[in-house]
């Protein structure tokens, strides 16, 4: 709709015109103005230069300073705010940054403001001042698009709901009309009654698991994540669910040692440990695939073999170097194990498929022989084939008695190999469901339940 | 075999500035032997490079690391001085240490700033860059220090086996160097480092403890570098020595096709980076032309070999080749 | 608050410093002095004030020192060998150095590559240019040098404010003005926050970059017209180095080098530190002049370390904020 990524098909109508911007400027022109999660704005500029930057109030070249914030401080009074103009916009909280970012938008043309993720980083006082401004925005006639994925706040505030998965146009339905239940169901994809079906067809195996290899008590920290409790075992899935932006991938990272925990504790073997760092956690042979394997998990320049040797190398140290022949027989190893395609180790690994470089850096964790490993969303933008061998090696992982923490959203495949699975929302967690009670339509209840209070009442509150 | 094929525009631009040489210096390839060492433009070639060549294999793992290392020249001078200063009182082994390991305090001291404190790399460098040369004045005391220690003078003037010292060093600290990053897991770690640092460290890689040691060794290199300085015109100049070879050997290392953003890195291609600079060097010197066109021409350079490496370039040659 | 912090130091440290000079030196109390200290760090400043804007702006300009030592070549050759007028000669070099900025600042936009290499390569063109046009110091003799250099403004006490010194200090008063009060200013600023949501935000970033390398050039150009006029000769080896006192200056003066935020305020008050330094170790007499190099150094490492930590403070209580 802003142009930034050029539509191929369909059109754009505002009024009843078709519109077909080619920039983000061409669509602000046209009058749609769009802000973004990130607040899309300058931290170092004060407030007033931010609202007016390339359109200052002039005189003879000059800016006029006292005009343009004077000017700033009534725009800003619209939207129920009182700040100091002329400090610089970083020194005030996000929801504020956010605020000024919606009235830059308004104030340039907006006829139709599209929110895409705004209260991600927002409290709940402070997403109770955004809905206002909101409300008092629909009043005068703007149509807002809220991008979320926070269902409290969909029946708090819109007017109608269009779901979109995986790229796709779900359904659009008025709000009123529309359940929670059958919405997380539509999120997600998953016709319930043919669930049910499926659960009760399908008989699961219990595994006997032994004593847990790790357990977190209260780990938590301070606005990131609600304090956790989990433990796993080995030859145990457990099995991390919840819509994106829950708590998942920020739990994952706390028990790898890449965020530092403020509360709570890690126990290894019942023994509680210190995880500092990445390097600790590889030191107690843990193991994690991240969400984002282009940011986080792959060196694109370097090659597959290189990539698959490289956590092994880090834990042994830089002069016990494995030599050529062991890193190729490692590789190769894998690339036959794993069925990494193309099978050469010497391909820069950013030219693999997601698919293959998912495999490479499941390779790369295998190779250090991990008591634990944890997987988040391993199957996530793959292919079909792909997908199913992930899975496969999961349970084949399992088997052998390796502990598995997998954080995914597709539920239908935390079902079928997780033997616990914890639900989060909001960045808390909400259930945990064991053996029996492990269906889809149990996890769907969870994540979707209506009071959030709930949340931390199931729970202790921290100390 | 693979690094040669790697390195082939770098093998064949040396060869044809040899050719271009060649041309307007007829004599240029004539290599002769005279009072038990060789002579000849070609060796002079060599000779003349060592101290870029040295301070490439710094900067080439500084760069590889995402990084930049503009202290060098100053700590060539730093190195040079106090080499210089002992070298007539102290036997050589004393006077090598002391100045080595003046370079390898320097070069830690840049990658604590870098690595620990998180300053970037040109501002945290350019401190030693304006600081340095004042420190060296201080040891000189402002004066150019001479000295008369044959042992010294030789790791400048002096030849092995017919071939001169400061050559025999570039091809030792290639040696050490290889030895060192490719010979341990060092190399791969810098390269994992500079490819994708975050990334690097989720896969349990000491980032800093990796930065750290590419500036100490950076620091190391410009020691030696300074140290054969000195040994050449037999006395250190605080004012002049490694003036501008920070420059020289940052486009070494881009010449040796290393991308400033870090990733992959070629030592040799490196020391080959800073011949090639050196011939073109020379070979302006013997065409007549004015020496000052040297620094036109290494611009020149720099800027067509990152135009090459441009992303921007390439998507721009892409739309070009497709027809519409 | 943490953000005028850096100055409000510079500020105590020039006051201090000064103070210091004036109990060890009482000719520190005269405007001699003062005149002398203005005169002196003239060039400097000049160049200082072009350095401003483009670290402002996120970029760096290792070129001015040789855009310095080509124009008093320039100058030299252009007066006394080819005859030209000064005047019409140093609007010829300034001109020419816009050009030269501009070209600069294009390739850095163009083709996304890093300001610091770039400038690197101008900075080698610009002197390889300076030297083939001479390699030895050329004396002007031109009419105009001879009275410029007794044009002075006399001030109370005895000091002399020369015309130099004028010229610095009406480039310091033009350039704040620009850089704190016109659009251009706001947007050098904000090319330093972020030039992705500069752009997002509908500012044209290209036009700016090219305008703020420019700007840094025609700066370094005028700064070596000031220069030939003060030795009242041209040689290419003149100002070497003096990107790196202008990029300390700029530091000490509070301002990022990661860009976005300093002005220039805290760049005069860091020319005049250096200034200082080095009027003190000539009055003192036993200090060597390297020790100038050494103290800057010092002075450059010390701010950086107060930026980084007051950086990560103010990262803190964000986070605080946030949470």
């Amino acid at each position: 709709m802003t142009g930034i990524v050029r539509r191929d098909a369909g059109a754009v109508r505002l009024d009843g015109m078709p519109i077909a911007p080619r920039s983000a400027e061409e669509s602000a022109r046209a009058g749609i103005a769009t802000v973004y999660q990130e607040v899309g704005l300058l931290p170092n500029l004060t407030v007033a230069q931010n609202l007016f930057l390339g359109r200052e109030p002039t005189r003879f070249g000059l800016v006029r300073g006292r005009a343009m914030r004077q000017r700033a401080s009534e725009r800003l009074a619209e939207f129920g705010l009182s700040i100091e103009v002329g400090a610089p916009l970083g020194s005030f909280p996000v929801a504020v940054q956010h605020l000024v970012a919606i009235a830059r938008a308004v104030d340039l043309s907006a006829r139709v403001l599209i929110l895409d993720e705004p209260t991600a980083s927002l409290d709940t006082h402070e997403v109770t001042v955004l809905f206002g401004v909101m409300r008092r925005l629909a009043e005068r006639g703007i149509g807002i698009v809220f991008v979320t994925h926070f269902l409290e706040q969909v029946y708090a505030i819109t007017d109608r709901i269009t779901v979109l998965r995986n790229g796709r146009l779900v359904t659009e339905r008025e709000t009123a009309q529309f359940p929670r239940l059958d919405l997380v169901r539509t999120m997600l994809g998953r016709d319930l009654a043919e669930e049910e079906a499926r659960a009760e067809t399908g008989p699961r195996v219990r595994r006997t698991a032994g004593p847990p290899v790790l357990r977190a008590e209260k780990l938590g920290k301070a606005g990131y994540l609600q304090p956790v409790d989990l433990s796993v075992a080995g030859g145990e899935v457990v099995g991390l669910a919840g819509l994106l932006g829950s708590g998942r991938t920020e739990t994952a990272r706390l028990l790898f040692g890449a965020e530092r925990p403020d509360q709570g504790r890690i126990l290894l073997d019942g023994k509680p440990v210190r995880i500092a760092g990445p390097r600790d956690a590889l030191k107690h042979r843990l193991g994690y695939c991240p969400e984002e394997r282009k940011t986080d998990g792959i060196v694109a320049d370097l090659t597959v073999r290189e990539n698959i040797v490289l956590a092994l190398q880090a834990r042994q140290g830089p002069f016990r170097p494995l030599g050529q022949a062991a890193q190729d027989r490692i590789a190769r190893n894998f690339i036959a194990k794993l069925d990494i395609r193309p099978p050469d180790p010497e391909r820069p690994i950013g030219l693999l498929s997601g698919g293959n470089q998912q495999k490479a850096l499941l390779a790369r964790w295998l190779a250090t022989e991990p008591r634990l490993l944890i997987l988040d969303e391993p199957t996530r933008g793959i292919d079909v084939g792909a997908h199913a061998e992930i899975i496969r090696l999961i349970r084949s992982l399992c088997e052998a008695g390796l502990a598995l923490l997998v954080i995914s959203s597709e539920l239908e495949e935390i079902v079928t190999y997780s033997d616990r699975v914890i639900v989060m929302r909001d960045r808390a967690q909400v259930a945990e469901l064991a053996d029996g009670a492990i269906d889809v339509t149990a996890i769907l209840r969870a994540i979707a339940a209506e009071a959030p209070r709930t949340a931390s009442a199931c729970q202790p509150e921290p100390a | 075999m693979r690094a040669l094929r790697a390195g082939a525009p770098q093998l064949l631009a040396f060869l044809a500035v040899l050719l271009a040489d060649r041309l307007v210096a007829p004599q240029f390839l004539a290599v002769h032997w005279q009072d038990g060492r060789l002579f000849g433009s070609l060796v002079d070639v060599f000779n003349r490079g060592a101290p870029v060549a040295l301070l490439s294999l710094g900067m080439v793992l500084v760069v590889a690391t995402g990084g930049i290392d503009l202290s060098v020249g100053a700590v060539m001078a730093i190195a040079g001085a106090v080499a210089a200063s002992l070298a007539d009182s102290q036997p050589l082994p004393l006077v090598l240490a002391a100045a080595l390991a003046t370079g390898l305090v320097c070069g830690l001291w840049n990658g604590l700033l870098v690595a620990v404190l998180r300053i970037q790399p040109i501002v945290a460098t350019l401190i030693l860059m304006v600081a340095g040369r004042g420190i060296a004045q201080l040891i000189t005391e402002g004066r150019i220090i001479t000295f008369a220690s044959a042992d010294l003078a030789f790791l400048g003037g002096g030849a092995l086996l017919g071939v001169p010292m400061p050559v025999v060093l570039v091809f030792g600290m290639l040696l050490v160097t290889l030895a060192l990053v490719r010979g341990t897991a060092l190399g791969l770690m810098i390269e994992a480092t500079g490819g994708n640092a975050r990334a690097s460290a989720l896969a349990g890689i000491d980032t800093r403890a990796v930065t750290l040691a590419v500036y100490a060794w950076s620091g190391f290199c410009a020691a030696l570098a300074g140290v054969v300085a000195a040994a050449d015109i037999l006395g250190a100049d605080a004012n002049n020595a490694g003036l501008w070879l920070e420059l020289d050997a940052i486009l070494a290392v881009v010449v040796a096709g290393s991308s400033l953003l870090g990733g992959r890195f070629s030592l040799w291609l490196a020391v080959l980076g800073a011949v090639l600079i050196q011939a073109m060097n020379t070979g302006i010197l013997l065409s007549g032309l004015p020496p000052e066109l040297n620094l036109v021409v290494k611009a020149v350079v720099v800027l067509a070999v990152l135009l090459l490496q441009s992303p921007r370039l390439a998507g721009l040659s892409l739309l070009l080749r497709s027809p519409r | 608050m943490s953000r005028n912090l850096p100055v409000l130091v510079a500020a105590l440290l020039f006051a201090a410093g000064y103070g210091l000079c004036a109990t060890q030196y009482p000719a520190f109390l005269t405007t001699r002095v003062v005149g002398n200290l203005l005169a002196d760090s003239a060039f400097l400043g000049i160049v200082a004030v072009g350095m401003t804007f483009v670290i402002i702006a996120g970029g760096i300009d290792l070129s001015v020192g040789s855009v310095v030592g080509f124009t008093t070549v320039f100058l030299a050759l252009a007066i006394t060998r080819w005859g030209l007028p000064p005047l019409a000669a140093f609007g010829l070099v300034l001109a020419a150095a816009t050009l030269f900025g501009a070209a600069m600042g294009a390739l850095i936009h163009v083709f996304a590559m890093p300001p610091f290499i770039v400038t690197l390569a101008g900075m080698f063109l610009a002197r390889g240019a300076g030297f083939l046009l001479s390699t030895e110091s050329v004396p002007i003799d031109a009419p105009l040098y001879g009275a410029v250099s007794d044009l002075a403004l006399a001030l109370p006490g005895g000091g002399r404010l020369t015309l130099t010194g004028g010229i610095m200090l009406a480039v310091f008063l033009a350039g704040g003005v620009l850089l704190h009060a016109t659009r251009f200013g706001a947007t050098v600023y904000a090319l330093g926050g972020s030039r992705q949501t500069t752009a997002l935000m509908g500012v044209p970033v290209g036009r700016n970059t090219v305008a703020v390398y420019a700007l840094s050039s025609l700066l370094a150009a005028l700064a070596g017209i000031v220069f030939s006029l003060d030795t009242a000769s041209g040689t290419p080896l003149s100002a070497v180095g003096v990107e790196l006192d202008a990029i300390a200056a700029v530091v000490i003066g509070g301002t990022l080098l990661t860009g976005g935020q300093g002005g220039l305020p805290g760049t005069v008050l860091g020319v005049m530190i250096g200034g200082l330094i080095q009027t003190a170790i000539t009055f003192d007499g036993t200090l060597s002049s390297w020790w100038t190099k050494i103290a800057t150094g010092l002075l450059l490492f010390a701010f950086i370390a107060l930026q980084q930590g007051s950086v990560a403070l103010a990262g803190r209580s964000e986070r605080r904020a946030r949470a």
